[in-house]
């Protein structure tokens, strides 16, 4: 069998290191060129509809717009910001709505999904009655609300039902008292259909063989929940935790419809509605992007820690 | 084609599609001369009717194919920015982002905001007569209003001040004399007290509280007790006084003390006008126009609504509100744009007989005709002799509804300089008199100061 010599097919050495490099840089380039050409349009969105506003509202945040002049002040934006008496109300009652929704919302769709999943019947029925809720568009939702739970008389459903329990009536969005939790109870009902469907189709992940040792092993429900279904679904309880946090941190249209803004004296007001109020009430724009800043490095700074606590863990 | 290359063809496709989409979203459509293909100088003006305004919407069409008519070198666009044409956020955002029409419709409280975006145009050198026929009738106050160091920079085409509007039909219900409508704050508040005993979720005196509309009628109500907004020179907030005080303490009685103005509290423009054009409401304080929204937007009836002067503490008021609005010029139209800009406005809001003052088309329509404003002439020149008689002539509402009002004038305080934003700042003591019996009234007052005096030293 003749041996095969292959010189006139074979490549031929290239006679440096640079240009072997570059050809293979080009080749890679040629290679991906149809994933880059999709890539771009991704990129390009992403750099003009969310680095470019986010990039111009920082630079904003150093500038002051007068008479169409605009002038670089420095920190001015954020000590006058900061000084505004509505500032530390507006942090006060973002935290207090984030830590009840968590407590609230992040809690009830996992009990509700654990129900669910036990449910032998009408499974589909009832997902669907969950998550209708979500299908609603939200300013219609919070309208429900505002009109018919929360009317301040007698004639409003929650008043009308405390009333037939004989318990005490509320004026719920006009008292300062009851502006965040009536808050709370909307958006929790608007929002949970999502996080319970995610918990659901977590919780149907769950080897069925891990329940049935446990329940061999003498475990209630409550035992079953603790030690199988939770450590089971900790990832997703945790991810879930992070970005209920995140946006309910940016609570904005629940005080715009149902407190008609700031709500009594200022106890709808949140960080978010601060922002736009600045922005688009007291012509201060760049006053309102000083304070995008400082939710935005408060929430970054947040996830960073919430992201390396959780890493750690696992 | 293979399938790699047809994958390669249809990212290409999208990357070249992508960047033409963008291109197209940056290009000015027309030149800057604002001319057309055919010569005609062309200008876009917002605050056209919606369509929900059916008859308002026709009128405003055919005028623009009327004034086109008579202008032929002249094309009209019109914008429709919404029922409310100024809805402070919409507005503030069309400024930020430049996308406001040629001519655009702004309210006199609006003129510093307009100066600080640099959107505003000098329009000083080009009103004269030759552009606007009736410019030396229009009361020189109101071009005050919309001029900055000399310089004009919108044309006033509507302007108001406030009374007290009241339901003839539930003052008769309750047993209060329709004619003779309160002219004291303590009058207002034992009217009230009566009116809200009718039942019915019915409140005696209604009242804004959200939205900068709580900040605006406060600032109403403090120049009835002759109080200021803001210091002379404007720099600080002047408020936190007797007068201010007074006024919250007033509504504070009623609200809690009477139980007369209803549960339902942190209303806005809309809200209050709903529930006037149910017929339950039975006073509150606002301009003659108001009636107009509660017939052709709320459904009420004419004949319900009547108004009185502004109620004062101890007497008649020392003080009202007056306001209105014009149209600014974008910067950087052309001066035959400018020019085109000017004779529309002159013919569509500023010509008795024509436009918004062509009472004779209107008459018939849902709209009313005989209230006793706007008042854009001075007294005794001969446009506001024409518009008056016109008006008189083609009277669609009882005038005698109005006769109070219009037999005790109040002198007219102007807006505050920087108004919206103090309006929204001071809608939060408006909300806590009207929505917390234990609201500590020094307290709200004394938040509010800071606040205005933070926002008047960053804006100076």
């Amino acid at each position: 069998m003749a041996t095969m010599t292959a010189p006139a097919t074979r490549r031929p050495e290239p006679p440096r290191e640079v240009k072997t490099r570059r050809s293979k840089t080009g080749r890679k380039v040629r290679d991906n060129l149809t994933g880059h050409a999709f890539l771009i349009g991704a990129v390009l969105c992403f750099a003009l509809f969310m680095w470019f506003p986010m990039v111009r509202g920082i630079v904003m945040s150093f500038q002051r717009t007068r008479r169409g002049e605009t002038t670089w002040v420095g920190w001015d934006n954020y000590t006058r910001i900061v000084a505004d008496p509505s500032f530390w109300i507006a942090w006060k009652n973002t935290f207090i709505f984030t830590i009840l929704a968590l407590v609230l919302g992040y809690l009830l769709p996992f009990f509700v999904a654990i129900l669910l999943n036990e449910f032998r019947h009408a499974k589909g029925y009832l997902r669907i009655l969950v998550y209708l809720p979500v299908m609603l568009p939200p300013a219609s939702a919070l309208f429900l609300f505002k009109y018919y739970a929360y009317d301040p008389s007698e004639a409003g459903l929650f008043n009308a039902i405390l009333k037939a329990l004989h318990l005490p009536t509320s004026e719920w969005m006009q008292s300062p008292t009851m502006t965040i939790p009536a808050m709370v109870i909307a958006s929790t009902w608007m929002n949970m259909g999502s996080a319970v469907l995610i918990y659901l189709a977590s919780l149907q992940n769950i080897p069925g063989e891990l329940y049935e040792a446990a329940e061999l092993d003498g475990a209630g429900v409550w035992r079953r929940i603790w030690n199988v279904t939770i450590p089971q679904t900790r990832l997703i309880l945790t991810l879930l935790a992070m970005l209920q946090i995140v946006a309910t941190m940016q609570l904005f249209i629940e005080p715009l419809i149902l407190a008609n803004g700031a709500g009594t004296q200022d106890s709808a007001t949140s960080v978010a509605y601060l922002i736009y109020q600045h922005g688009f009430f007291q012509n201060d724009l760049n006053g309102a992007a000083a304070l995008s800043v400082i939710m935005l490095i408060v929430l970054a700074a947040f996830s960073a820690v919430y992201v390396r606590l959780t890493t750690k863990q696992d | 084609m293979s399938v790699p290359q047809y994958r390669k063809a249809a990212a290409l496709a999208l990357a070249a599609g992508l960047g033409i989409s963008l291109a197209a979203c940056s290009t000015k459509s027309s030149d800057d001369s604002g001319t057309d293909a055919s010569g005609k100088v062309t200008i876009t003006v917002d605050c056209q009717p919606v369509g929900a305004q059916k008859e308002l919407l026709a009128n405003w069409n055919a005028d623009v194919a009327e004034f086109e008519k008579a202008n032929p070198d002249i094309s009209i666009k019109s914008v429709s920015v919404g029922e409310q044409c100024n809805n402070p956020p919409d507005f503030t955002a069309r400024l930020a982002g430049g996308t406001m029409t040629d001519v655009f419709y702004g309210y006199m409280t609006d003129l510093q905001q307009v100066l600080d975006s640099g959107q505003a145009m000098d329009i000083t050198s080009a009103v004269s007569k030759d552009t606007i026929p009736t410019w030396d009738s229009v009361d020189p106050a109101l071009k005050e209003v919309f001029t900055e160091e000399g310089k004009l920079y919108a044309i006033p085409v509507k302007n108001y001040s406030m009374g007290l509007v009241y339901n003839k039909a539930l003052f008769k219900k309750a047993g209060l004399d329709a004619e003779n409508p309160p002219k004291t704050w303590a009058e207002v508040r034992a009217a009230a007290k009566k009116i809200a005993g009718l039942g019915g979720g019915v409140a005696g005196f209604s009242e804004y509280s959200a939205g900068n509309t709580g900040g605006w009628h406060f600032t109403a109500e403090i120049y009835s007790q002759g109080g200021k907004v803001l210091s002379e020179d404007g720099k600080k907030a002047a408020f936190n006084d007797a007068a201010g005080k007074q006024v919250l303490q007033n509504l504070k009685d009623m609200r809690y003390g009477d139980n007369s103005m209803g549960t339902r509290q942190l209303l806005q423009w809309g809200d209050l006008l709903t529930n006037a054009g149910a017929g339950k409401v039975g006073m509150f304080i606002g301009a003659p126009d108001a009636t107009q929204a509660i017939v052709s937007q709320f459904q009420g009836k004419y004949e319900d609504w009547a108004m009185g002067p502004m109620p004062g503490q101890d007497g008649a008021a020392k003080g009202t509100l007056g306001g209105g609005e014009g149209y600014f010029f974008k910067k950087g139209l052309s001066d035959a744009q400018v020019k085109a800009g000017l004779k529309w406005i002159a013919y569509q809001k500023l010509t008795p007989g024509k436009g918004q003052l062509d009472y004779v088309r209107a008459k018939p329509q849902n709209y009313p005709v005989g209230l006793p404003q706007p008042l854009l002439f001075t007294n005794g020149s001969e446009a506001q002799k024409q518009e008056l008689d016109l008006r008189k002539a083609n009277a669609n509402v009882d005038t005698a509804n109005f006769k109070i009002f219009e037999d005790n004038p109040v002198a007219i305080v102007g807006e505050p300089r920087n108004a919206q934003a103090i309006y929204a700042v001071l809608d939060s003591a408006m909300s806590g008199v009207l929505t917390n019996p234990n609201a500590n009234i020094d307290s709200l007052l004394k938040t509010a100061e800071e606040k205005v005096n933070q926002l008047q030293a960053a804006g100076s």
